[in-house]
């Protein structure tokens, strides 16, 4: 059970205390404080681990207010967001889901990957992501008008190209939508070396490792390495592995299952190192 | 002197007769020492080690072998690497130690067969590297090269978009060593690519020298000797790895190495060292790796690439310059200048705009070659921006036989209206094809067709468990707790308490839309039956819903759509032989086809409804009316209905071209370009089995 499950939540829920790391790419800080300050919800659009959920807990510090994210998943019920009773000893106690614990905290509520949630689930956020501004709870016939502090942010990748997992249009159009993408070389290097604990020179390699991989994208691999991925790579280095066991198991082995396709990440890390 | 020197330099006769006495001390033909030291005299330091060392290793199992081994160590050594001669002096004592002295004789005096054997084993042919080297260099690259064989004494060579490679490489003594090289090879010639080898004209700084193909030789070298060192700035392993697969550099090199090496240097640094080289009319030591140059050949590429890269750059400028729309006072302010890493900085009235993807993808292959962006590639292109090829041919015939099936609407971008019931619809089925046909291609594909119709069965739609239903196999818990919990509190209980599993229904219902204009004509005919063959396969394991329609025309009054299987026929004999029977036929007026088709598929009862769209290019119809914007627009504005009434739509391409216009017509993510003909059948299956992927 998460700690967003537990009865006493709203009462936890506090603003990060410590600044995140997190490198501005362009004016993706201001334009986020001018939506939380006229109150819309945010869309974030970018592939997987560019920095989006990191941008988020960024932003949550420098707007001082509570983060709860849920990690959306097939499976997710309007239940899992609002909140269910439970049984307890003798009686029946009701507990907040995450995103009714949200409003009432006035938190930023962060639906990672909300695509993934089944449609149904999706449309309870409508009348929060419009002038409304309201979360129905209709178990306990509960109408929680959200309080200025309260933000919703969700994010997709767009990359999937399913028809099956897509936004619908009246989704997507209550929100301000922010595209994301792997940063510069420059900037990438940067992000390596403050998060992977590398020194430069390294960095530098492993982040030109990302872009050759990412040249392949379409020929085999649906993703190139993200900066995440680097990232990974660069704990290991740091960790006392070599760069290229790093590299190996860090990216050429989460990037594909494919025996080929193995062996040419594996061909481009040796190229690299 | 150094201490070390004497560790590099050749032993001379008379140290090797006093190392060979102590050797080969027990030798029966000890007269002849010193003939011996003679020939060892011109080997390597390290080689005559090597023969001191096995020669003491095997005098001790035997001195006649010893003897034997030191006399051919000079042959050996011209047919074989130095693991190479590891190898044949075990061999020798292995046979020495199963058969006997005279096995050993035979083995070790037939060196050549010993090489030409364990070549054999080690040769790697351009075959078995083609698939692995062809994503190594797609992940090197900034921009797609082609690879392709060539005989297999020829040098490699590259014309900037393809790299031509030997058919076998067998110089190394292994399989891995022989693949690096073949690895190392393609590098280097991606870097001539990358680096600019062909950024000068060549052909011009050599015509004042004697020899040509010297000349070029030389030049290759020096190349190499640059390129390695620009490898090694950005990819210190690969580097590491090409100085490994060959031996040093000529000396006469040694003065020219400094300014080749330098990080500033460029082919005019090699140039200008050329003629030093050529004057004294040697010919270069051959190095494998190194290829050779055609700079003629790669000028005629490279001219080609750089007017299609700036038009391509030019025609995302006109697009970026209507982002900033039309107002009083004229059009947007465009401002642009050269960035730092290729793409150039736009600002539209001021605001930095991105330059779409494949705009800059050009203009970095526009660094590339030039080494900046040259002024008319910054400059708008006017309107137009791409001009169709003429066809020839008489007036269509009008006259019909019979009454239109339907008519449709057709977008007309300048009046920004429709033109009413202006396309006239036939529909009839294709003539059958020849009957073995498709027997054909399904036994030539076998092992491919398996390999998809194992990966769709695994989309198919996994059983799921349905919670919270009114009657089922199992008990829900969760509805069970809440029952419970409404029961207290005085709320009447849901009677939906039981889990039921289910097959998942994917209600998918897919709409196949065929180019069978007369531009399809032969290859891409070929690959587009092929590919509906795979297709056909791939969704009947699925059991999606799906139709397959063919489209040409000739103006507006025959606009024929070609029923190939509609969304009720089975994939029978019938729509088999129609497949076989597709061909082409004349134009491609793509907007009412679409129009057809998605009235066809919208009347589908199922949830998810694709339209995927099989073209060789941008839409065109006879006369001058359909083509270039006008086909453009009526196009995008019929997808843009298909999407109204809840079709997505996509789009497969055989056009290099396709990506200036495709992204405006269908919208980016919705399209897939396919360079080459050949990979449609492979590709189409999986592409679909992406698009509805759970």
């Amino acid at each position: 059970m998460t700690a967003a499950n537990s009865p006493g939540l709203v009462a936890e829920l506090k603003a990060p205390a410590f600044e995140p790391y997190y490198q501005p790419v362009g004016g993706e800080i201001a334009l986020f404080e001018a939506a939380a300050a006229r109150r819309l919800p945010v869309l974030l659009k970018g592939p997987t681990g560019c920095g989006k959920t990191r941008f988020v807990e960024y932003m949550a510090w420098k707007l001082k207010r509570p983060l709860v994210t849920v990690a959306c998943h097939d499976d997710l019920t309007t239940a899992d967001l609002l909140g269910r009773y439970l049984i307890v000893g003798n009686e029946t106690v009701w507990m907040d889901g995450p995103l009714t614990a949200a409003v009432r905290a006035g938190a930023i509520c962060y639906l990672d990957e909300i695509v993934e949630a089944r449609k149904d689930t999706t449309v309870v956020i409508h009348p929060l992501a419009d002038s409304r501004r309201v979360l129905t709870v209709d178990k306990r016939g509960e109408l929680l008008q959200a309080p200025d502090d309260f933000m919703l942010v969700i994010s997709y990748n767009p990359g999937y190209q399913s028809i099956l997992k897509e936004i619908k249009p009246s989704t997507r159009q209550r929100f301000v939508a922010m595209e994301f993408d792997y940063p510069s070389a420059e900037l990438e290097t940067k992000i390596v070396v403050a998060e992977g604990g590398v020194d430069e020179a390294l960095a530098r390699k492993l982040v030109k490792l990302g872009e050759l991989t990412r040249n392949l994208k379409g020929q085999g691999l649906d993703e190139g390495a993200s900066t995440r991925l680097l990232v990974h790579a660069a704990q290991l280095v740091s960790a006392g592995r070599t760069p290229d066991e790093a590299a190996t198991a860090a990216v050429a082995r989460a990037l594909t299952d494919d025996a080929d396709m193995t062996q040419t990440l594996h061909d481009l890390v040796r190229a690299v190192f | 002197m150094t201490s070390s020197a004497p560790s590099s330099r050749r032993l001379f006769e008379h140290e090797l007769q006093e190392r060979l006495d102590v050797v080969l001390f027990a030798s029966p033909s000890h007269r002849s020492i010193d003939r011996l030291a003679r020939s060892l005299e011109p080997l390597t330091r390290c080689q005559q080690e090597k023969v001191l060392h096995w020669a003491g290793i095997a005098t001790r199992t035997n001195a006649e072998i010893g003897y034997l081994l030191a006399t051919l160590a000079p042959v050996a050594f011209e047919q074989l690497d130095d693991e190479g001669f590891d190898a044949w002096v075990i061999a020798g004592l292995d046979g020495y130690d199963r058969d006997g002295l005279r096995r050993a004789t035979e083995l070790l005096r037939d060196v050549a067969g010993f090489g030409a054997a364990r070549n054999g084993l080690a040769r790697v042919t351009y075959a078995e590297v083609e698939a692995r080297l062809t994503r190594f260099i797609q992940g090197l690259s900034g921009r797609p090269l082609a690879l392709r064989s060539i005989g297999s004494d020829s040098a490699a060579w590259t014309d900037t978009e393809s790299l031509f490679l030997p058919e076998r490489m067998a110089e190394r003594p292994s399989v891995e060593g022989n693949r690096r090289l073949y690895q190392a090879t393609a590098a280097l010639l991606w870097a001539q690519t990358r680096y600019g080898t062909f950024n000068a004209d060549i052909d011009a700084a050599i015509t004042a020298l004697p020899d040509r193909r010297l000349a070029l030789d030389w030049l290759s070298l020096l190349e190499a000797v640059r390129l390695e060192a620009r490898i090694a700035d950005e990819l210190p392993g690969l580097a590491r790895e090409i100085i490994g697969l060959h031996d040093a550099w000529p000396d006469v090199l040694t003065p020219a190495l400094p300014r080749l090496q330098a990080p500033q240097a460029t082919v005019q640094d090699s140039l200008a060292l050329l003629p030093g080289l050529v004057v004294r009319g040697n010919k270069p030591p051959k190095f494998t790796l190194v290829g050779t140059l055609d700079p003629t050949a790669a000028r005629w590429v490279r001219a080609d690439r750089i007017a299609r890269e700036t038009k391509v750059l030019r025609n995302a400028l006109v697009a970026l310059k209507g982002v900033g729309g039309r107002r009083q006072g004229g059009e947007a302010v465009l401002d642009i200048a050269p960035g730092d890493d290729g793409a150039p900085a736009v600002r539209v009235d001021g605001e930095v705009v991105a330059l779409p993807p494949e705009a800059q993808a050009a203009a970095q292959s526009l660094v590339q070659d030039l080494g900046e962006l040259p002024p008319e590639a910054l400059t708008p292109a006017g309107p137009g921006g791409w001009l169709p090829t003429d066809k020839e041919g008489a007036g269509p015939d009008l006259i019909n036989e019979r009454d239109a099936d339907w008519r449709y609407d057709e977008w007309d971008y300048h009046r920004g209206a429709y033109r009413k019931g202006w396309c006239h619809v036939y529909e009839m089925d294709v003539a059958p094809g020849a009957a073995a046909y498709v027997g054909e291609v399904s036994a030539r594909y076998r092992t491919l067709i398996n390999q998809i119709r194992r990966r769709f069965e695994a989309v198919r739609g996994e059983d799921r468990t349905l919670g919270r239903q009114p009657e089922g196999e199992e008990i829900d818990l969760d509805a069970l707790v809440d029952a419970h919990i409404d029961r207290r509190s005085g709320i009447e209980p849901s009677p939906r308490l039981f889990c039921r599993r289910i097959r998942s229904e994917r209600s998918m219902a897919a709409m196949f839309m065929v180019d069978m204009s007369g531009s399809t004509k032969g290859w891409v005919n070929d690959a587009e039956r092929e590919a509906l063959i795979m297709l056909c396969e791939a969704i009947e394991a699925l059991g999606d819903d799906y139709a397959i329609y063919g489209f040409s025309g000739w103006t507006r009054t025959r606009c024929d759509i070609y029923r190939i299987k509609s969304f009720v026929d089975r994939y029978d004999e019938t729509v088999r032989r129609r497949i076989a029977g597709i061909e082409a036929k004349d134009y491609t007026r793509m907007g009412v086809a679409i129009r057809h088709l998605t009235k066809l598929l919208a009347a589908q009862p199922v949830r998810h409804k694709l339209l995927v769209t099989l073209s060789d290019g941008r839409p065109d119809d006879f006369g001058d009316e359909y083509r270039g914007t006008y086909g453009i627009e009526d196009t995008r504005r019929a997808l843009q209905e298909a999407r109204r009434q809840g079709i997505r739509s996509y789009c497969v391409t055989i056009d290099r071209h396709g990506a200036d216009y495709l992204k405006h017509m269908v919208g980016p993510a919705a399209y897939t370009v396919l360079d080459e003909v050949a990979k449609l059948p492979v590709k189409l299956a999986d592409i679909y089995r992406r698009l509805t992927a759970n």
